[in-house]
């Protein structure tokens, strides 16, 4: 079976004072090939935490989780990841850092220098090829976390929340550059993120998580992701339905924050 | 006290007059806009025109008070009386009294001279004659010469005519004379304001003997067989130190077992200043080549262990997960992701470690070595060869400069990325 199947995941962590934190509880999510699934949720609602276990950087205490067949149980190279920020290795030019994949595989140097060739023309990058990472301005470096994930060609693609670091007008660019990247590679997505205009725009499935314990409190099947690859985004986000939706998690959510800080006062 | 307050005087005065001047010549460019600069770090740069009136009066205080001949007569501090003095005495026998001339000749000490032939003068106490080594005393038995002495009664009553009892003091002129317990006047010439040789060398005379040692050596090894023994320490022991101390910080920071057994001896060894090592060093591998090896491997052992060892823990996390997710072994990511990620810290440590080691270098030499530049200075101060002692410190203070200035060097060229993750 191609696709990516959550089995009732949980994950607990004990604390040193004999407690303990039901970080998720009893997920379960199955993602066909290709998908883009964008998750939302109040902080403390375990996303970060769902999306390592994906990663294979955490183990779950309970379910498992199964990947085009076979049983997930650490990180490897058919699972990319884009991280915030910071992740790019700054001892490296901008080519060596998209071309670490290949390399760890030993890949040949003209297959290498091809790949990576293509993938900053895509992330039109090409003239900043011999710089160093840390002489770009953040979009360019998530620009080139982004071509360093695609260019070991993974089945899932992971983003935690790749653009929270990124100026208004820098992150809509980027929006666009994930929906056109989507598209054109087929890759099955799982994006994270704070903001909720975002995971519209991009989750073609939208998964609002809650907190304590972590898990899934509804689930959105949306438009707006297919709209976005060929109009503009702001066209888009004029869409009622987008407004309404908008209006609709920003309360669940909204709710959840509340229902939070209720329980901590009662507690106090 | 008065050098400290000629320094403040000038530091302040040429405080005022260059930024006078500098206010003349203002220009204007970003940080001289800034309106806030108390308190602003990055608006505070060196003056150099500070740098350069600080050195130029570190020297210029040097040779006042050392009678330069690189300064103008003119600037020096009054030097010690040099030349020919005379002075009276009055002595007294009974109810006899007499007054004789004594002329002092006070000469530099490296030119040993005579006391002067004088005519004996009239009356019973005759005149006296001595020669007195500039910065020196001498005691004179007036009456020696004299037809009534001592042992007939006769005493100093008198220096040019004042009354005086021993312990007393007169001065008179070039000198002052002071009677001791049993009579006898003790002449001090002016000593001045400048320094004395062997407390402190004029500058020329040190930039000299700079040029005797490096051409004629000292104790047996040229100038550059001193400083190249205690270089070639420095850097052995270095080496080894980081060769031991690098995979083992490596280790602490992999490795739970590693950390757990070593954490307990990299940490009590680090506060122990490796000088606090030396005699232990010199009961065990003696004074020769492998004690110091031992030693300097010592000092910088544990500093280059502890760098690696926060190398290792400085890589963030997400470089090492981004890594493992783009399908690097373990193996892999401690090639392309812990090591150069660490770099940076190692080459902190290695300053460190290098700067630790030349003065642990230097330290072990005064304590006991054959050649070396802390032996050079050790031995030198002593025979009272300041020239030399202050030669060597200049030397060891450049080298340990330039020491760090390569290391500097080195981490711009090797470590670009120093500070931009």
């Amino acid at each position: 079976m191609s696709g990516l199947s959550i089995q009732s995941i949980s994950m607990r962590f004990d604390l040193p004072n004999g407690g303990h934190v039901q970080a998720l509880q009893d997920v379960s999510l199955d993602l066909k090939a290709g998908e883009l699934l964008s998750v939302l949720g109040p902080s403390g609602c375990g996303k970060t935490t769902l999306l390592n276990i994906v990663a294979g950087f955490l183990a779950p205490t309970d379910g498992k989780m199964i990947l085009n067949g076979h049983e997930i149980s650490g990180p490897d190279a058919e699972r990319g990841m884009v991280f915030q920020q910071g992740a790019l290795f700054e001892w490296m030019s901008v080519r060596e850092n998209v071309g670490f994949g290949p390399s760890m595989k030993g890949m040949p140097k003209t297959d290498k220098a091809e790949i990576v060739d293509h993938l900053l023309d895509v992330v039109g990058l090409q003239d900043f090829k011999e710089k160093a990472v840390y002489e770009l301005s953040g979009g360019m470096q998530q620009r080139v976390a982004l071509a360093r994930c695609l260019a070991n060609d993974p089945d899932v693609i992971l983003m935690d929340e790749p653009l929270g670091a990124l100026d208004a007008l820098t992150r809509e660019k980027m929006q666009s550059l994930v929906l056109k990247l989507w598209k054109e590679t087929g890759k099955t997505i799982i994006l994270i993120t704070h903001s909720v205009e975002e995971a519209l725009l991009l989750g073609e499935r939208l998964l609002v998580m809650a907190p304590r314990p972590g898990r899934i409190h509804k689930e959105y099947r949306l438009p707006f992701a297919e709209m976005g690859v060929d109009a503009d985004l702001r066209e888009v986000k004029k869409h009622p339905e987008f407004s309404e939706r908008r209006e609709e998690i920003l309360g669940m959510i909204w709710d959840m924050e509340e229902e939070i800080m209720g329980r901590t006062e009662a507690a106090t | 006290m008065i050098p400290f307050l000629i320094y403040v005087a000038i530091f302040v005065v040429a405080f005022f007059v260059v930024t006078k001047i500098a206010q003349r010549s203002a220009i204007s460019d970003y940080g001289s806009l800034k309106t806030v600069t108390f308190g602003d770090e990055s608006a505070v740069t060196p003056n150099r025109a500070a740098s350069v009136i600080s050195i130029l009066t570190i020297f210029l205080l040097w040779g006042m008070f050392t009678g330069s001949a690189l300064l103008p007569k003119f600037l020096h501090a009054p030097g010690p009386f040099e030349g020919t003095g005379t002075f009276e005495y009055t002595a007294q026998a009974g109810n006899e009294r007499d007054t004789a001339t004594v002329t002092v000749v006070v000469h530099p000490i490296d030119t040993p001279t005579d006391a002067p032939e004088v005519a004996p003068g009239d009356g019973w106490a005759k005149d006296d004659s001595v020669a007195i080594g500039m910065w020196r005393s001498g005691l004179l038995r007036v009456d020696r010469n004299d037809e009534l002495g001592r042992g007939d009664g006769a005493e100093v009553v008198e220096i040019n005519g004042s009354k005086v009892q021993p312990g007393d003091t007169v001065d008179v002129g070039f000198a002052t004379v002071t009677i001791s317990d049993k009579g006898t006047p003790n002449i001090q010439p002016n000593k001045g304001w400048q320094m004395e040789p062997i407390w402190l060398p004029a500058p020329e005379a040190v930039v000299k003997r700079i040029g005797e040692i490096a051409s004629e050596g000292f104790r047996g090894s040229t100038l550059w067989e001193h400083l190249g023994y205690s270089l070639f320490r420095v850097v052995v022991g270095f080496f080894f130190g980081a060769l031991v101390g690098i995979p083992l910080g490596y280790a602490m920071g992999l490795s739970n077992w590693f950390r757990g057994w070593f954490d307990p001896i990299v940490e009590f060894m680090r506060p122990v200043p490796p000088l606090a090592l030396i005699p232990l060093v010199i009961i065990w591998a003696g004074i020769g080549e492998t004690g110091k090896i031992i030693l300097l491997f010592l000092a910088a052992l544990w500093i280059m262990a502890i760098a690696a060892r926060s190398g290792v823990s400085g890589v963030k996390i997400s470089k090492v997960h981004a890594a493992y997710s783009l399908g690097a072994s373990k193996a892999q990511i401690m090639r392309h992701v812990i090591v150069p990620n660490s770099l940076p810290e190692i080459f902190t440590g290695a300053r460190v470690a290098m700067g630790v080691c030349w003065g642990t270098v230097v330290a072990a030499e005064l304590v006991a070595a054959e050649q070396g530049a802390g032996m050079m200075i050790m031995v030198a101060s002593k025979f009272q060869n300041t020239d030399i002692v202050i030669m060597g410190i200049i030397l060891i203070g450049i080298i340990g400069f330039g020491i760090d200035m390569l290391m500097r060097w080195a981490e711009r060229l090797l470590v670009p990325w120093k500070g931009k993750g």
